[in-house]
């Protein structure tokens, strides 16, 4: 088998979800809470007892540790002087980009008795469209660097999931970890509930990473992390109320209430496209004439005017745009729609930039005319290449 | 000759009543496809389209009684992959499925469920296959396609019609055009298609057309440098998409530093596939191979 070709899409939930979530299927996680303040860090520490706790800044980017996101504490005086530290930060790590994540909340658990750290984890793999489960004894590392590096410490089982993960498999990734005793049968526990836990709530990757195993022998998962198949969240309302909507892209989200596929880049040239492949051509062909996309944006096979305005003004809402392809290959989409939409819109709006426009396919030729008849200065293209060329030549000069 | 599809195909569309079942049954039927039966489970015994189309409860019945042999599918995600269980059971040699966004784990089921039935399952979230003059079974407007010698397979939806407009243009007609669709998990993939127009004594060169995300571009490369008779065109698109961001399509995403278009073109020309950067010449690129 090549490489596991991972599988992600949209829809994250922080890591005190995704441990909640592991422990109503019975994987052990270490006792903790959640808090928004330093009194509530300070009463959780106080309730569960103990002497050393760990306060966790909760944002869905990786590299929080390194990032100064995460704290030992010895005292319940250090556990409220970490969460004043975490709590209203901004958390920059390798996944966050420059900007950083402003941290909300931060996780409370009763400190550990870490042995071993160990990774494993569960992903739909392309390539066999089957399960896949991942496993590894560099634990706390990145997979993908592990991967790249040492592919051979990583150990796969592809699982039938019509059988599911069965407890040969588990004991193959037990024995490989170098596991003895009574911990084979609980690393097999852990792992058929960790899967039960993957496929019932349609995860599409969930990472244990570190999987620890502390001085009693216990397998417990000190970090987990999930993401979800978000076509299959219609069945899901209670992961989808997990989500945490201040982690993503504002222009995005606003984006999806129009059930546009938007995608912010860092370019001047926005793009209005209908189709996902069509769409990813033209931003090739913008770069390819000399400029960089603004965006990703598919209006969609079923594109209503009502979209078409909303996608336009999302483009413009970007100030870094300094003008706008409209490519649009017409098949159930009409041009001549696409374009009475674009048209209401730069009425609208305060059109400052501009518009290059490209129709092809179904009423074309009336999309056309009514581009011309409105006034507004719309610049059209015929075909890809020169459309992309007019585009770039109007960038240049403005 | 083509492949998949021709005049002899008998199409029952399940979803019929449907708004987009219907609409595009109704193209389908405009451009001489035989739609002959549609499948809306409590809707049989009645018929739709002026008329013209009966509608049964189950698709063996529409099998038995209409002799369907290929199916088309509108039905919505949480039950489309029950639908496709369903006609690859009834005994269809080919399912076609256009919805878009179908859960991954229900689409294992429904492949594994296919491969096991020895039925091909195009897609989901695809256009449909086209032989041109002869049969659409899909969503792709029939009227940019002219009947010709070469094939198109791809990904994507609106971007085999810009390759399609491209070659008709040139008046380069096209023996079939698949598309495979954009999901993770699909029913045929690249290598499959190629295989059905190496064999195709009416094709005489292939346009496919790739996204980043996956390794199914690489793999067919791999075996067309093995096994193809017949000129590739290639294109992948996605060349200036950022890494870990999902590119519309469920399937088109570069994860974990792999499925990148530089990566995906390097191996194409290495095996021998003509492959364009700019995705305005896949047309031209054609014309010239096949001159």
């Amino acid at each position: 088998m090549p490489y596991v070709c991972i599988l992600e899409v949209s829809v994250k939930i922080h890591e005190y979800q995704a441990k909640s979530i592991l422990a109503k299927y019975q994987v052990p996680v270490p006792k903790g809470d959640v808090a928004d303040n330093p009194d509530r860090a300070v009463e959780i520490a106080r309730d569960m007892g103990g002497s050393v706790w760990v306060v966790k800044a909760q944002i869905h980017a990786g590299g929080r540790g390194k990032g100064g996101g995460v704290k030992l504490a010895r005292s319940l005086d250090e556990v409220r002087a970490h969460a004043e530290s975490i709590i209203g930060m901004t958390l920059v790590t390798h996944q966050t980009g420059p900007e950083g994540k402003h941290v909300k909340n931060v996780l409370v658990e009763a400190g550990q008795d870490i042995q071993r750290e160990l990774y494993f984890g569960i992903v739909i793999d392309r390539a066999t469209s089957c399960p896949v489960v991942m496993a590894s004894s560099e634990g706390g590392m990145d997979i993908e660097e592990v991967a790249a590096d040492n592919p051979d410490a990583i150990m796969k089982e592809v699982v039938d999931i019509e059988v599911g993960l069965m407890p040969f498999q588990a004991r193959k990734i037990a024995f490989g970890l170098g596991l003895s005793g009574k911990q084979i049968r609980k690393a097999v526990s852990f792992m058929q509930a960790t899967y039960k836990a993957f496929i019932d709530s349609d995860s599409s990757l969930l990472e244990i990473n570190p999987l620890m195993i502390d001085g009693a022998g216990e397998l417990i998962a000190l970090d987990a992390k999930m993401t979800f198949d978000d076509n299959a969240m219609y069945r899901h309302p209670d992961i989808l109320a997990m989500r945490d909507l201040d982690e993503e892209e504002p222009s995005e989200i606003e984006a999806s209430k129009f059930d546009l596929n938007f995608i912010k880049l860092n370019g001047t040239v926005g793009c209005m496209v209908n189709g996902a492949g069509l769409a990813m051509a033209t931003m090739d062909i913008i770069k390819i004439a000399g400029q960089e996309p603004a965006n990703f944006l598919d209006v969609g096979g079923g594109a209503t005017q009502e979209r078409v305005e909303a996608a336009f003004k999302l483009i413009l809402s970007d100030p870094a745009v300094k003008a706008v392809l409209i490519n649009i290959f017409g098949g159930i989409v009409r041009c001549d729609m696409i374009a009475r939409g674009v048209i209401e819109a730069a009425r609208n709006l305060d059109l400052k930039v501009p518009v290059v426009v490209r129709l092809e396919g179904t009423n074309a030729e009336e999309g056309l005319a009514l581009l011309n008849d409105s006034g507004l200065g719309l610049i059209p293209v015929q075909g890809l290449a020169a459309a992309a060329r007019k585009v770039a030549d109007v960038v240049k000069g403005a | 000759m083509s492949i998949l599809v021709n005049n002899h195909t008998r199409v029952v569309v399940q979803g019929i009543t449907g708004s987009q079942g219907s609409f595009h049954a109704e193209h389908c039927i405009n451009y001489g496809t035989q739609i002959v039966a549609g499948v809306t489970p409590g809707k049989g015994g009645t018929s739709v389209i002026e008329d013209q189309v009966p509608v049964y409860n189950t698709v063996a019945e529409a099998v038995k009684k209409a002799g369907a042999n290929v199916s088309l599918i509108f039905v919505p995600p949480p039950f489309a992959a029950d639908a496709i269980m369903e006609a690859a059971d009834a005994g269809v040699a080919l399912v076609v499925c256009i919805t878009e966004g179908i859960p991954t784990v229900d689409m294992i089921h429904a492949y594994n469920f296919v491969q096991r039935k020895g039925v091909r399952l195009v897609g989901p979230n695809c256009p449909g296959v086209i032989t041109p003059g002869a049969c659409k079974i899909g969503i792709m407007p029939g009227h940019i396609h002219r009947p010709g010698r070469v094939g198109v397979v791809s990904r994507s939806g609106t971007l085999t019609y810009e390759a399609v407009g491209q070659l008709t243009a040139l008046g380069i007609g096209q023996s079939t055009c698949v598309g495979i669709g954009g999901d993770p998990v699909i029913g045929s993939n690249f290598t499959d298609i190629l295989k059905l127009f190496n064999d195709d004594p009416d094709t005489d060169g292939v346009v496919m057309i790739g996204e980043i995300g996956g390794t199914a571009e690489d793999e067919a490369a791999v075996w067309a440098k093995a096994n193809m008779k017949k000129p590739i065109v290639g294109f992948i698109a996605g060349q200036t998409a950022p890494p870990g961001k999902r590119m519309g399509h469920a399937g088109a995403i570069i994860a974990g530093g792999k499925g990148t278009a530089a990566e995906k073109m390097q191996i194409m020309s290495e095996c021998g596939i003509h492959v364009v950067n700019s995705p305005a010449d896949m047309g031209s690129k054609m014309r010239e191979v096949l001159s």
